[in-house]
């Protein structure tokens, strides 16, 4: 038996339900509470009355269980994993599940973030004690109806059961007496060999209505009223707002009104989730979205040079200071700064032993740079969002990753206070990262209480691309040197970028090699930076990967003997202190993606890479196979082996891997964001270039460690190693290694 | 402004609107017929997706002004009961992720297999290379036209 304490309180429980005190019993009528429910066949099974066990679910009449997914969803299927999680504790039956869209609530949910591939992670205690707290009150509620002893109730699928008697009800019978039961202090747990929910295969919950185009996004918003509001901003980074003619904008047809915003003030306080670059927009507002962007092209604006701009955030409670320094940049000089400053040494983070002295005296040594540009988003939903903001209530409907953080932020701009603000998450339209930086959404809000008029802020694809908080653009150098035995014996890796390091000075092969050394060094930009799927990983993986295997190579060792023997290494007898890995459950993800992959068999004509990296407290391992076709690569299959602890939803997850691989091809492969005079060199998708159908991988294979550790990340570790698998198998094929990416780009491929 | 009579998803709708905008935003800003989206604007993601005459074509590019008396179906008017076998097919494999782009990846799809009912694997990366999916779904969007070219979604 696993006992848990239950940390939530009463008081907070009936905050949730906003009651001014006693009672936990809130019964409400099923047409409040069933916007969930749409189709006829969900209508016939709602019940009559529902009864609110905890924040997390409420119970109904007839046995029918709504429980609320608390974070963002942004196509990582936490709508459907999470509550899983607290299905699977409960024991109710999944057929008997509906689940909405918790509202954000910081007091009963914990970190409704999309974010750091955190969520099932972050979740899993308090969504098992959610269920199991509201089962226990159920059985409490059976044995005092039934006057019989606690120890003897069970459940099985949404029904109560006291064997010796024979009784039995469900779930809804004992419903609205369990909504009366104290919280228990202690709540068993179910053993992990017990779960039948988790580690089961389940339908996503918004299937149906994404199939037949119900609306779901924030895009998708049409309120009574409502007008649709379009920004311009500067063409440039290190440009701002000068002058404008709007007179003849404005008397355009549909246009309501012209005018400059300014998004955050001076003093309003801003966390990480409020970095933005262009403050002063151009605001036009208008009654459709394509009348709007006919006075968008039509606006006369003036944009001059801007001065240095800083502010500081706040980063999860320390202070960090955002600097843009004036200028106009691009691409063609910070590839020319990264190499020249990539090739000095840089701040010395970590180091073991003496590098210097065994590289100078090694048998064997290789020295090899790598690099990427800047990365927009691109989620496939443009930036929008809701407002209507009135005198004493906002109201904000939308895509956002970071709904708590942008709640203070709208308080703070607006003058109001937190109470005042309400955001509801709608479902996304992809994240990536990019939706973690709200200033879109404080836009709407700024933009409605200006217009007094409910409006929904839409970004144009344009606006999108060129408003970006892009990944940063790195570069690292290794060097690594062999003894005459074929033994790494020494590893430097200088790795920086713009504006930030990409470097994990204690990743592997940290650990793994007696002398060992990290720097970092940094670069300042005007051009605006955020995190994007994997960040840093999602640059260091492949490169380090990539590295490794020509240090393999070198060697004269097939790459992963090669790397299993540094993880034997690493775990018997390791180098250095704080190495942030497991090197056993890192092997075990190689030697997993050998034995599917069929590693040792030669396939005639196929090349194959292999990469594995370590991030979000995952471990993964790929193999990718390449044929080549009339000269261009492509890539037949790639085989992952993932151990990320508890796997909650099966299918749902192998389709995450599945996107993360040929997310993470498609951009080492094909994408970049370049800059000239600070102006983005792509603006749409015919000169940003995403990876397409015909790129993909013909088929894939997922393959996961079993294991009973509790679930680590998932939405962002599949994605770092393929790039490195990626260009390995490319070497394989081509004979020639590929070290910038994009590896392809628009340039005709040159096998 | 100017009044136009189109018959979507079956359905006589006169809309007021300047000729010059698009079919997507008049499904979505005049007729509130939301399951079309949004994306890029000049035909290269295939978000935008509608059936032509049964033929796909992309609603960014195609002015009010031009749709005459055609016939438009949108996602919403697939299938009455959202039965279509590439609906179900799509069902079947979970192919989604964030879900933006599948309305566009299914009218794509149906359009695909009406006039070609038993592709390739060749063909529907042909076709379906015109609809970008961000979150990187391409294996199930083949597989599901795989099950709905057995399950006679040309029917």
């Amino acid at each position: 038996m696993s006992l848990i304490k239950t940390t939530y309180g009463r008081r907070s429980f009936i905050k949730s339900i906003g009651l001014a005190g006693g009672g936990m019993m809130v019964g409400f009528s099923w047409l409040a509470s069933c916007k969930e429910a749409t189709t006829a066949e969900e209508v016939a099974m709602m019940p009559d009355e529902w009864f609110e066990i905890n924040g997390f679910l409420k119970i109904g009449d007839n046995g029918m269980v709504t429980i609320m997914s608390p974070n963002p969803e942004i196509g990582q299927n936490v709508k459907t994993s999470m509550p899983m999680i607290v299905a699977e504790e409960l024991d109710t039956d999944w057929k008997n599940v509906i689940v909405e869209q918790a509202p954000l609530n910081t007091e009963l949910y914990t970190r409704q973030l999309a974010g750091g591939s955190q969520s099932i992670r972050a979740g899993w205690e308090s969504l098992r004690m959610a269920g199991a707290t509201a089962r226990h009150m159920l059985k409490e509620a059976a044995a005092q109806a039934w006057q019989v002893p606690f120890a003897e109730i069970t459940t099985a699928a949404g029904m109560i059961h006291h064997e010796a008697s024979g009784k039995s009800a469900h779930f809804g019978e004992m419903a609205s007496a369990a909504a009366l039961i104290p919280v228990p202090e202690v709540v068993e747990l179910k053993e992990k060999s017990e779960f039948s929910i988790i580690g089961t295969s389940r339908k996503n919950v918004d299937g149906v209505k994404i199939v037949t185009g119900q609306p779901l996004f924030g895009l998708d918003v049409h309120k009574e009223g409502m007008l649709i509001a379009m920004i311009v901003h500067p063409p440039a980074f290190g440009m701002s707002f000068k002058s404008m003619d709007a007179s003849a904008v404005k008397s355009m047809a549909g246009i309501r009104d012209v005018f400059k915003m300014e998004t955050y003030k001076a003093d309003t306080p801003r966390s990480f989730s409020d970095i933005a670059t262009f403050n002063e927009l151009v605001v036009i507002v208008g009654e459709t979205t394509w009348q709007v962007m006919q006075a968008k092209k039509a606006i006369q604006i003036e944009w001059e040079p801007s001065s240095d701009i800083s502010y500081n955030v706040d980063f999860f409670g320390s202070t960090q200071a955002t600097v843009y320094p004036a200028g106009l940049e691009s691409s063609e000089t910070h590839v020319l700064k990264m190499t020249d400053v990539g090739s000095k040494k840089g701040n010395v983070v970590r180091k073991d032993g003496n590098f210097e002295a065994a590289f100078k005296k090694a048998a064997k040594t290789i020295e090899r740079s790598y690099s990427c540009p800047f990365l927009a988003h691109n989620t496939m939903e443009p930036m929008n969002f809701f407002a209507n903001v009135t005198a004493d209530k906002a109201e904000l409907i939308g895509p956002i990753q970071t709904p708590e953080f942008m709640e203070k932020s709208v308080a703070a701009r607006l003058g109001m206070t937190l109470d005042q603000v309400d955001i509801q998450m709608t479902r996304m339209g992809g994240g990536f990262g990019r939706r973690l930086y709200g200033h879109f959404l404080l836009e709407a809000a700024v933009i409605s209480q200006q217009m007094k008029a409910p409006v929904k802020l839409v970004y144009t694809r344009e606006d999108d691309m060129t408003f970006g908080n892009y990944r940063p653009a790195y570069y690292v150098n290794y060097k690594a040197g062999l003894d005459e035995n074929n033994q790494l014996v020494a590893f430097q890796v200088r790795a920086g970028g713009i504006p930030e390091s990409p470097l994990y000075a204690n990743r592997f092969p940290a650990g793994a090699v007696e002398n060992y050394q990290a720097e970092d060094w940094t670069l300042n930009s005007n051009v605006s930076v955020g995190a994007w799927r994997a960040p840093r990983s999602n640059f260091i993986a492949g490169a380090e990967q990539s590295f490794l295997d020509e240090v393999a190579e070198l060697a004269g060792k097939d790459p992963i003997d090669f790397r299993l023997e540094l993880f034997e290494k690493a775990k018997n007898n390791p180098v250095g202190e704080n190495n942030d890995y497991e090197a056993d459950r890192y092997a075990g993800v190689l030697k997993l993606v050998r034995e599917k992959s069929n590693w040792n068999e030669q396939k005639p004509g196929v090349a194959r890479g292999v990469a594995a990296y370590y991030c979000h407290n995952s471990y993964v391992a790929q193999v990718l196979d390449v044929v080549m076709k009339q000269g261009m690569p492509k890539i037949e299959k790639v085989y992952s082996a993932v151990d990320c602890g508890i796997v909650i939803n099966p299918d749902a997850a192998i389709n995450m891997i599945q996107g993360g691989v040929i997310d993470g091809i498609g951009h080492a492969m094909y994408s970049a964001m370049t800059f000239k005079e600070g102006v983005p060199q792509a603006s749409n998708f015919d000169k940003y270039r995403l990876i397409r159908h015909n790129e993909a991988p013909s088929s894939q294979q997922v393959d996961f460690v079993k294991n009973d550790i509790d679930p680590t990340g998932l939405g962002e570790p599949p994605l770092p190693p393929v790039m490195g698998a990626l260009a390995n198998a490319l070497y394989k094929a081509t004979e020639k290694r590929y070290y910038h990416q994009p590896f392809i780009s628009n340039k005709p491929f040159i096998g | 402004m100017a009044t136009f009579n189109v018959t979507i998803n079956g359905k006589s709708q006169t809309v007021d609107a300047d000729p010059t905008t698009p079919l997507l935003w008049v499904l979505r800003d005049h007729l509130q017929l939301v399951g079309t989206k949004y994306g890029c604007g000049i035909a290269q993601c295939g978000a935008c997706t509608v059936h032509l005459n049964g033929v796909a074509v992309r609603s960014c590019q195609l002015p009010i002004s031009s749709i005459g008396a055609n016939e438009v179906v949108t996602i919403e008017g697939l299938s009455e009961k959202g039965d279509h076998p590439v609906q179900q097919a799509w069902l079947e494999h979970d192919v989604y992720q964030c879900g933006y782009c599948q309305a566009g990846q299914i009218m794509s799809a149906s359009a695909l297999l009406r006039s070609n009912p038993n592709p390739t694997d060749e063909d529907i990366e042909a076709t379906m290379s015109g609809n970008i999916c961000r979150c990187g779904t391409y294996n199930r969007i083949k597989d599901a036209i795989k099950t709905a070219a057995n399950s006679g979604a040309s029917s």
